[in-house]
């Protein structure tokens, strides 16, 4: 079987965080009621004219600066021809030749190869509305009714290289684009709603071959994991067609997540003609040397400024540091524990341990997790006072998913402080040597796995709270 | 430059417009009429000029990002053929 | 004379003095057009009930004493083609032949911040393309000189209101020559400002880069009345001028000595009517005794000029027009069985022959594989004929050309669409290069008006103005009356 090289290129498309619209002053809140947050210019009412929103281009400046991008001081915008019901003016507001970003480049890291993912253009856009259909699915629906509030949107669209060679990577330069994208404070980033959109482009080719294979668009793409296995299957779906001497065919392509499959969308099988022209109804945008400046200046810190930095300043191994950096409300935890944590190291393990084991299970965020910064940092230095041992230290953080309550109080609530007071382990330690003479024995005669065993009578007496430090010290020079 | 009937039925289509068959061969003719008009334009040597987009010399016609008072939603729904569920109905959008 | 041959000025005063009240004056006009209206059809709709409230609430402010502005209490027309909040907005069109528009042009808002009245909304060609106003779903509008000839369009309706005494005033659009064609067929005064002088906001676009609202009136002082209300910059057209608005009435000084006036020779040439072209050059002769200078200047890429214009507006026109589609108001088929087919159905159904026609030339000279040579051609096409304008603009302060070659023509003359377009060589440079146009009558053939054309540099409004006024309080050719105006002395 032909070896093959998988392509991948993305086009991500965000919504802006703006108050109002893109070109009209209606909120641009996310609304359940339709046709409310719209006005005679997102109704695409005879007469209603443009007007650009100057944080649309503010954040799409913001949005360039972070992923290396050179902004354009030329911009200006055009109309994107296409008949869609969604489409209030059936034009899109557009760039098309003049994008506000070119030539920009995102950092990735998988299985612990760098690699540089480069990003062609940024430029600003406007959202359409929604459709919601009568019956289950489009295909099934009679009818459907048809919500502009989402409707002149700002959208900014973010256009990589196609550089990426595998799902992993696709998804890596997915992640930390949508960090950067949340650093930056620029959109919200949420990919199941919507405010955050990923089209994949795919090809293979045979390996060492220069020329780039049939690219498949594949729409639909609304999680990570969406991502991953729409690429997978798709890859191994366009291997099928050659390897059984078939040709592909450059199409859009939609991903069925319940099925797992990626389906043609014949609809969009004849290439538009969008007839892209200048609108005359907006003016240029000159972006000059002063405005860029401001906002490179304002910049905020970057995720992988952000893990530089708690590597330097907290010591943690890159691999912690690149996790707690992936999202901004983890890093802002992170950040907001160590101020009071003694043990940074100590507030990554929980983070990357049962902290995200936990927000996985109940399938929620950080910035849904109910345990603040302050306790979790409070229960860090317990551990390492040697209040509590690791093992007690886990039983508290399950009590302090339940209520919200400092460590400390619980600790006390529970009676679970660690014995140090040597007379008491002294006590347990004498009374384990009387009731275990062949382990002790065995610990003389050199089998130092007669230890563990002692140790673990002793915790077991003390129900956990003798400190092990104390218990193994003091059992040997016993025994000695 | 010159249409067929063929370009001018894809034209139709490319506008969401019909044009009945009766009347095809008159819309190509005059289509083709204009289009030989246009053809003294090829003949004008436009080597570097700059084509004129924008009237005026303006930029940067700019708002703040302020939210206002847009529509009630009776007024959007005001001119509406169809309405249901407080959206805009249209026939199903898939043939 | 009758209530309906005055001006806004002259009834401005008579309103002041109480010698007359807004709602006698309002009352006149809709009787006027109830006696006319059957021959004219000048109107699409009439709002008599709005009209004579707003007269009441004028006539009580002037019984209290307080101050009104020139406009006030005056009855006006507008055009089909600008928004008006509740009342509807047809643009001549069977596909928005039932649309209540739910907010008010910039212009109206000005309109009604001054308390002008407004009788109604005047006939159009469809979406404003055409020169005849033959192409109105309403139907045709005449000529009150002839009511066998064409009003001119597309603002037919507007400028035939002011020739049949139907309204004092009115407002229409240009894009290519909408107002000043019309005007000059109906013996007005027409005015299209500089581009960005008015917004645009609320009319409703035909081609974005070209499309400008003005003034049809009965001489050139109420051109400039009506120009002070509606011009000034608005914060929701991005093309609309951040410039000061001077007070135009200022602009109206009897006096042309050492006045530059160039006279473009291509305007002069094949083409023209050689009646029309005595008069214009009778106007001429009038302003060098008036003191004028005038000089000879080329604009030698005319000849590109129509048909540069019409790639352009159509192209513009394909993408403003795609909005009507039959989901959020206008016509809808109602048996298509998908949503693609009900937009086409609609479309078809709901747009007159020469707005489909236009539309599927734009379509194609912006499609894939035309583009540049077609539209990108056409734009640097108007990038020379914007030059030729600041050449000649370097010898003279204003220019003189006829407002159109011919005089009003006979409807359902059977032309040809191209041979209608070419009449419009005169007027539609004028918005390619962005310019202020004038046109005033200056004679008749046959007993039809002759309009001259007056083009300023960018912003220079005040020069035409001034030019015209002169010109106009020299002669007297707005003093003759259409037949169906009034007495007619000609």
């Amino acid at each position: 079987m032909t070896k093959y090289t998988t392509v991948i290129g993305l086009e991500v498309h965000a919504e802006l965080k703006t108050k109002s619209k893109a070109f009209c002053t209606c909120s641009a809140e996310f609304t359940n009621v339709p046709n409310t947050h719209v006005c005679p210019g997102c109704l695409g009412l005879p007469g209603t004219l443009p007007v650009l929103n100057k944080q649309v281009v503010e954040f799409a400046i913001r949005a360039g600066l972070a992923v290396n991008c050179e902004i354009q001081k030329y911009n200006k915008f055009d109309r994107k021809s296409y008949f869609y019901p969604d489409l209030c003016t059936n034009y899109q507001i557009s760039q098309l030749d003049k994008p506000i970003c070119l030539a920009g480049h995102i950092d990735i890291n998988v299985d612990g190869e760098e690699k540089r993912i480069g990003v062609t253009r940024i430029h600003m856009e406007q959202d359409a509305g929604k459709l919601v259909h009568s019956g289950a699915t489009i295909s099934t629906s009679d009818f459907s009714a048809v919500d502009y509030n989402r409707a002149g949107v700002a959208l900014i669209e973010i256009v990589s290289e196609p550089d990426m060679r595998s799902a992993e990577e696709a998804r890596a330069y997915m992640e930390n684009l949508k960090a950067i994208l949340e650093y930056t404070d620029v959109c919200d980033c949420k990919m199941q709603e919507g405010s955050l959109r990923c089209d994949a482009n795919v090809s293979i080719m045979p390996e060492g071959a220069t020329e780039f294979g049939t690219r498949v668009e594949i729409k639909n793409l609304n999680s990570f994991r969406a991502l991953v296995r729409a690429i997978e299957y798709e890859v191994e779906r366009q291997k099928e067609v050659l390897e059984e001497g078939g040709r592909l065919i450059q199409e859009t392509r939609t991903w069925d997540d319940a099925n797992g499959v990626t389906l043609s969308m014949r609809n969009k099988e004849t290439a538009e003609d969008y007839r892209y022209f200048p609108d005359a109804d907006l003016v240029p945008v000159i972006i000059d040397d002063a405005w860029i400046e401001r906002v490179r200046a304002e910049l905020p810190e970057l995720p992988a400024q952000r893990q530089a930095r708690l590597m330097e300043q907290h010591g943690l191994p890159k691999y912690d540091a690149s996790i707690i950096v992936s999202t901004k409300a983890m890093a802002e935890y992170f950040d907001e524990a160590v101020k009071t944590a003694k043990d940074a190291k100590g507030v990554s393990n929980w983070l990357l341990g049962d902290v995200s084991a936990y927000l996985n299970n109940e399938g929620i965020t950080i910035s849904e997790f109910k345990v603040t910064p302050a306790h979790l940092a409070e229960l860090v230095n317990l551990t390492k006072d040697g209040v509590l041992s690791s093992k007690l230290a886990k039983k508290v953080f399950t009590e302090m998913l339940k209520e919200d309550k400092a460590p400390g109080a619980l600790v006390k609530e529970l009676g679970l402080e660690q014995v140090s007071d040597e007379g008491a382990i002294m006590k347990l330690v004498e009374e384990t040597i009387a009731e275990n003479p062949q382990s002790v024995a065995d610990f003389k005669a050199g089998k130092d796995r007669a230890i563990g065993f002692l140790v673990g009578q002793i915790m077991k007496k003390s129900k956990g709270k003798a400190n092990p430090g104390m218990v193994q010290k003091m059992l040997k020079e016993k025994m000695q | 430059m010159k249409v067929t009937t063929q370009d001018v039925k894809y034209i139709a289509q490319l506008s969401r417009l019909n044009v009945p068959e009766a009347d095809l061969l008159e819309a190509t003719e005059q289509f083709n009429q204009i289009l030989s008009y246009a053809d003294i334009l090829q003949k004008l040597d436009t080597t570097g000029i700059e084509p004129t987009p924008y009237v005026l010399p303006i930029t940067n016609a700019l708002r703040k990002d302020l939210v206002k008072e847009g529509a009630t939603h009776e007024e959007a729904l005001l001119n509406a053929p169809a309405v249901h569920n407080d959206g805009f109905k249209v026939p199903r959008v898939v043939e | 004379m009758k209530l309906y041959e005055l001006t806004a000025h002259e009834l401005h005063d008579k309103l002041v003095s109480k010698e007359l009240s807004s709602v006698e004056l309002t009352n006149a006009l809709y009787e006027r057009i109830g006696e006319v209206e059957d021959k004219v059809n000048a109107y699409v709709t009439l709002d008599k009930e709005n009209a004579l409230a707003q007269a009441a609430k004028v006539d009580a402010k002037i019984a209290k004493g307080e101050s009104i502005s020139v406009l006030a209490g005056i009855p006006g027309g507008i055009k089909d083609n600008i928004s008006t909040k509740g009342l509807r907005t047809t643009c001549s069109s069977k596909m928005l032949g039932n649309f209540i528009p739910i907010y008010d042009a910039h212009v109206i808002e000005r309109l009604r911040a001054d308390e002008t009245i407004f009788l109604g909304k005047t006939n159009m060609d469809e979406f404003a393309m055409g020169s005849t106003t033959e192409s109105s779903y309403f139907g045709i509008t005449r000529n009150p000189w002839n009511l066998e000839r064409v009003p001119g369009g597309s603002s037919g309706g507007s400028a035939a209101a002011i020739a049949a005494g139907e309204a004092i005033w009115t407002l229409g659009s240009d894009t290519g020559g909408s107002i000043r064609q019309p005007a000059s067929f109906n013996g007005c005064v027409g005015i299209k400002p500089t581009y960005g002088r008015v917004s645009r906001y609320g009319c409703v676009a035909f081609a974005s880069s070209l499309d400008q609202i003005g003034p049809i009136t009965k001489d050139v002082t109420d051109a400039a009345i009506v120009l002070n209300s509606i011009c000034g910059k608005d914060e929701k057209d991005a093309t609309s001028l951040p410039v000061e608005v001077p007070d135009f009435t200022k602009a109206l000084v009897q006096d042309v000595k050492g006045l530059r006036i160039g006279l473009p020779k291509e305007y002069f040439g094949e083409g023209i009517d050689p009646r029309v072209k005595e008069q214009v050059e009778k106007a001429v002769k009038k302003y060098e005794e008036l003191g004028a200078e005038i000089v000879e200047v080329s604009l030698p890429h005319t000849e590109y000029a129509v048909i540069t214009y019409y790639i352009i507006a159509p192209a513009e026109a394909s993408a403003n027009l795609a909005r009507y589609d039959g989901v959020r108001y206008g016509y809808r088929n109602l048996e298509a069985k998908s949503a693609a087919e009900m937009v086409t159905l609609s479309r078809t159904e709901g747009f007159g022959a020469e707005v489909r026609r236009r539309i599927m030339l734009g379509t194609y000279v912006l499609s894939s594989g035309y583009y540049d040579a077609y539209y990108n051609k056409a734009m640097k096409v108007r990038t020379l004929i914007r030059r030729d304008f600041e050449e000649a603009f370097q010898k003279c302060d204003l220019l003189l050309t006829p407002t159109s070659p011919v005089v009003a023509y006979p409807i359902d003359g059977k032309m040809d669409p191209l041979s209608i377009y070419m009449l419009d060589v005169t007027t539609i440079p004028v918005n390619m290069a962005g310019l202020p146009g004038i046109s005033i009558p200056c004679g008749f053939v046959d007993g039809l008006p002759v309009g001259m054309q007056l083009v300023g540099k960018v912003l220079d409004e005040a020069t035409i103005l001034r030019a015209a006024y002169t010109f106009e309080q020299a002669t007297g050719y707005h003093k003759v009356f259409a037949p169906l105006g009034g007495k007619h002395n000609d």
